[in-house]
């Protein structure tokens, strides 16, 4: 890289992040912004493949293959998406039974007995109740690729014995560029994560299965988990829209997760929507009839349309949306006082596409997020 | 999801969608045989202020009502008096009781709701042992599905107890709505499974004898869990499994019971949605799902519905905020500024671009031509407003549109999107009042 990439990498807000785990309330954005930062991430190398981030989804939910409109994101990461200057964006979909699977596998060449135990519903057991099993087996996974170097055909991959897809170590090389200089596989691995409510248990894998294992493999597991969520490397943003309930999740999930000591990232306000009136203004309308009719009705005029219903309409969408901006620019305020970095995207009013998206990593870069 | 439609041949965006039934709320909440109303929908969409303000609604035209609410936005539950999430209906303060209708309101508490089957269904010592256990302390905690489980056990409870002639039910913040019906069924079958029979049939007298065929496989997985797990803990899941045994079957059965109940006609089904392409696609779902089940819908609450408040449409509204931003008045401004008010006429663009359209005019000016400017501006700001709205009402209408046609016959109900959130019994009243 030249000076003026690794410049500007390194003014970028979480330049030392390798894990960037994306929260908040349910539908406020979390995979839309997950995706959005990915791109971001991967922008702003020299030459096609330089940089190159893993999206990961864990939940389950088939939100990322909808959003690149690249097939199915599935277990085996695969490039979902290119940026103009050739960053990757790769995707995986991870699934808790198919990572338990390949762990016993790994540590125990469980083949047979694997297979039995799915039949017995062991692994549905295992996923579901034993507490803390399945975020460990999931957080594992991803801390895995945050860690895995470049050039090193990571073990779980290359094993052979899967029961699940018969597939063995493919998608993850095929198509990469030269990996000669770099460091670590992925530049950065996203996480598509569980929402606001359950991220502090989810994360927190060591006291989540301190109740069952104080030795043995999954201690051992949530251990080096924790190393890597509990660094520098890590950090967890929170996506919220400027409303009551999201903004008072957000600001609990920080509580928690800091309590926690777990590393809170950047606060990222979705779907803002533009103010037309400027503030001295905006204060007067928002009181019901606080707006000057006759002002409205002389503004109406060269054009023809001061008609009073018209005017009373109109003000009446302007007190609205001044309500709306007074109560946003509180909500705001209280995002600020948990003294998160805050970056704002738009509501794309033509939904959310690939170009859509593009717009929203872009925001993202120009804010130093990314 | 790209939305690629075209424009409705209602310009102004007015009006409720041609075509669809209105679900009369004041008939389904009077009638005497209306006993339960489940608001249902996918996360977010206002499940939980739907069943609000329809029990509200119902308490102040007389009716005796109790709402489960599952996840009240903080200040609707202090609103309605639950400040403790303690599983106990208390009275609403506040409410019009002149036509002798009362409301009570309570909060489901999950996991106390499980303890409770748990304490009733066990002796004193092992109710201990199970609550202790950390098996089932995250099974009663986080497993997916306890808690629409919880909420269907809840409303058997409450529908038991026979002291409500109306109740109405939240559901759980999960993704999809269907969960509610799915998870209980799949906790029953979780707690009957394979797996838990096996495990807990050591700890019966001969049942291992009864398994002797499958002892080969119940080694293999124990010895497989037991190296996953540690051995410590495998015998914890073993004494959590035998714990449970002694409640066999009741956790099935009780969730049929409760199943059967949301077939029966004293019930009805509202589902909620916003209207966006996510809601109602899981709002169509859930509707499918009903008539297979045979469960009895009352119709589509659409929450969050953006109305126009006048006549005129996008294209000349956004005409005009040209003309008033080219005008005299305008390029003066402009020019002062600096901002262009070069502005395409696309109504979709109007948002992203509004916020640099407003130019503090040029203080220099006489006094007449600045407030001719100002005007000018106030007014070209909010026909761009009107512009947006009016654009948001047409998608509304055809993302509507296109649920209703493969609906046909399915009663709405439109609930208007308010400025602010709704945390008050005012707040309810209002957007009942201005239903449509
Ligand atoms: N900035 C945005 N502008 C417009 N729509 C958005 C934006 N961000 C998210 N959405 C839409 O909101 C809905 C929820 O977003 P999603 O990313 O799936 O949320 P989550 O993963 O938190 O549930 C989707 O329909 C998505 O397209
Ligand atoms: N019609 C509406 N206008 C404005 N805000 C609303 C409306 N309906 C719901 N809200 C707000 O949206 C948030 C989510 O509503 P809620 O009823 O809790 O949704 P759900 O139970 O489906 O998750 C709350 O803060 C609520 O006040
Ligand atoms: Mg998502
Ligand atoms: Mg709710």
């Amino acid at each position: 890289m030249t000076n003026a990439v690794e410049a500007r990498r390194a003014k970028a807000d979480w330049s030392a992040v390798r894990l960037h785990v994306v929260t908040g309330k349910g539908g406020t954005g979390k995979t839309t912004v997950a995706a959005a930062l990915a791109l971001a991430l991967a922008a702003g190398g020299e030459r096609p493949g330089d940089r190159r981030v893993l999206l990961v989804e864990v939940e389950g939910r088939q939100g990322l293959s909808q959003l690149f409109d690249a097939g199915p994101v599935v277990y085996e990461e695969r490039r979902v998406a290119v940026t103009p200057d050739g960053g990757e964006v790769w995707a995986q979909a991870l699934d808790a039974e198919q990572a338990l699977l390949e762990y016993l596998d790994l540590f125990y060449k469980l083949g047979p007995a694997a297979r039995a135990l799915r039949r017995f519903g062991a692994i549905d057991f295992a996923t579901t109740v034993a507490p803390g099993i399945r975020d460990v087996l999931l957080t594992g996974k991803t801390c895995e690729a945050v860690r895995r170097r470049a050039g090193h055909t990571h073990s779980t991959h290359t094993h052979s014995g899967h029961t699940h897809s018969g597939h063995t170590h493919s998608g993850h090389t095929q198509g990469r560029g030269k990996t000669q200089d770099r460091v670590f596989d992925y530049d950065a691995v996203v996480m598509d994560a569980p929402p606001t409510g359950r991220i502090t248990r989810f994360l927190n894998v060591n006291s989540e299965v301190s109740g069952l294992a104080r030795v043995g493999p999954i201690r051992n597991q949530a251990d080096a988990v924790m190393r890597v969520l509990t660094s520098a490397q890590t950090a967890v943003h929170f996506v919220t829209l400027l409303e009551e309930m999201p903004v008072q999740e957000t600001l609990d999930g920080i509580a928690e997760l800091r309590a926690a000591s777990l590393p809170t990232g950047g606060v990222i306000v979705n779907q803002a929507r533009p103010v037309v009136l400027p503030e001295d203004r905006l204060k007067k309308a928002a009181q019901p009839g606080g707006l000057d009719f006759a002002e409205l009705e002389a503004g109406l005029a060269p054009v023809g349309l001061a008609d009073t219903d018209l005017v009373s309409a109109l003000a009446e969408l302007a007190t609205e949306h001044a309500q709306r901006v007074l109560l946003e620019a509180a909500q705001r305020e209280e995002l600020t006082a948990t003294e998160a970095p805050l970056y704002e995207l738009p509501l794309l009013t033509d939904g959310v596409d690939r170009v859509g998206l593009d717009l929203l990593a872009q925001r993202l870069r120009d804010q130093g997020a990314a | 999801m790209n939305e690629t439609g075209t424009a409705g041949p209602d310009l102004a965006g007015r009006g409720p969608e041609r075509g669809a039934k209105h679900l009369d709320l004041d008939r389904l909440l009077d009638s005497p045989q209306t006993r339960i109303v489940v608001c249902c929908g996918s996360g977010g969409v206002g499940k939980t202020t739907t069943a609000a303000a329809f029990a509200l609604h119902a308490a102040e035209r007389g009716r005796d009502v109790v709402v489960l609410t599952i996840d009240p936005a903080r200040r609707l539950a202090q609103s309605l008096g639950l400040s403790a999430l303690d599983n106990t209906p208390r009275e609403v303060a506040g409410i019009d009781r002149s036509k002798g209708g009362r409301l009570h309101a309570m909060m489901l508490d999950m996991k106390r709701t499980f303890d409770e089957i748990v304490l009733d269904h066990a002796d004193p010592q092992r109710a201990e042992q199970i609550l202790a256990n950390p098996f089932y302390q995250s099974l009663s905690a986080s497993f997916a599905g306890t808690q629409e489980y919880m909420a269907m056990e809840k409303l058997g409870q409450l529908r038991a107890h026979g002291r409500w002639d109306l109740i109405v039910v939240d559901t759980p913040p999960s993704r999809s709505a269907l969960d509610f019906l799915d998870a209980p069924e799949r906790l029953g079958s979780f707690l009957d499974g394979r797996l838990i029979r096996i495990l807990s049939a050591p700890a019966k007298v001969g049942g291992l004898g009864a398994f002797k065929l499958l002892t080969g496989g119940v080694g293999l997985v124990t010895g497989a869990l037991g190296k996953v797990l540690g051995s410590s803990l495998l015998s914890e899941v073993q004494s959590f499994v035998a714990a449970l045994d002694t409640m066999f079957g009741g956790f099935r059965e009780r969730a049929e019971r409760t199943y059967r109940l949301l077939q029966t006609e004293g019930t009805a089904f509202v589902v909620v949605a916003a209207p966006e392409p996510d809601a109602l696609r899981e709002a169509s779902y859930f509707t499918e799902r009903l008539a297979t089940d045979k469960m009895p819908l009352a119709g589509l609450v659409l929450n969050r519905v953006h109305r126009p408040q006048a006549d005129i449409t996008a294209e000349r509204a956004l005409a005009a905020a040209e003309q008033l931003a080219n005008g005299k008045a305008g390029r003066r401004a402009a020019r002062k500024n600096g901002s262009a008010s070069v502005r395409s006429t696309d109504p979709s663009g109007a948002a992203r671009s509004a916020k640099q359209t407003w130019a503090e005019p040029d203080w220099s000016e006489e006094q007449s031509s600045f407030e001719a400017a100002q005007s000018a501006q106030l007014a070209a700001a909010l026909l761009r407003l009107h512009a947006e709205r009016v654009v948001q009402s047409r998608r509304e209408q055809r993302l509507t549109g296109r649920f209703l046609a493969s609906h046909p016959g399915i009663a709405m109900l439109e609930l208007p999107a308010q400025a602010e959130d709704i945390h008050d019994l005012d707040g309810l009243r209002e957007i009942i009042a201005r239903s449509a």
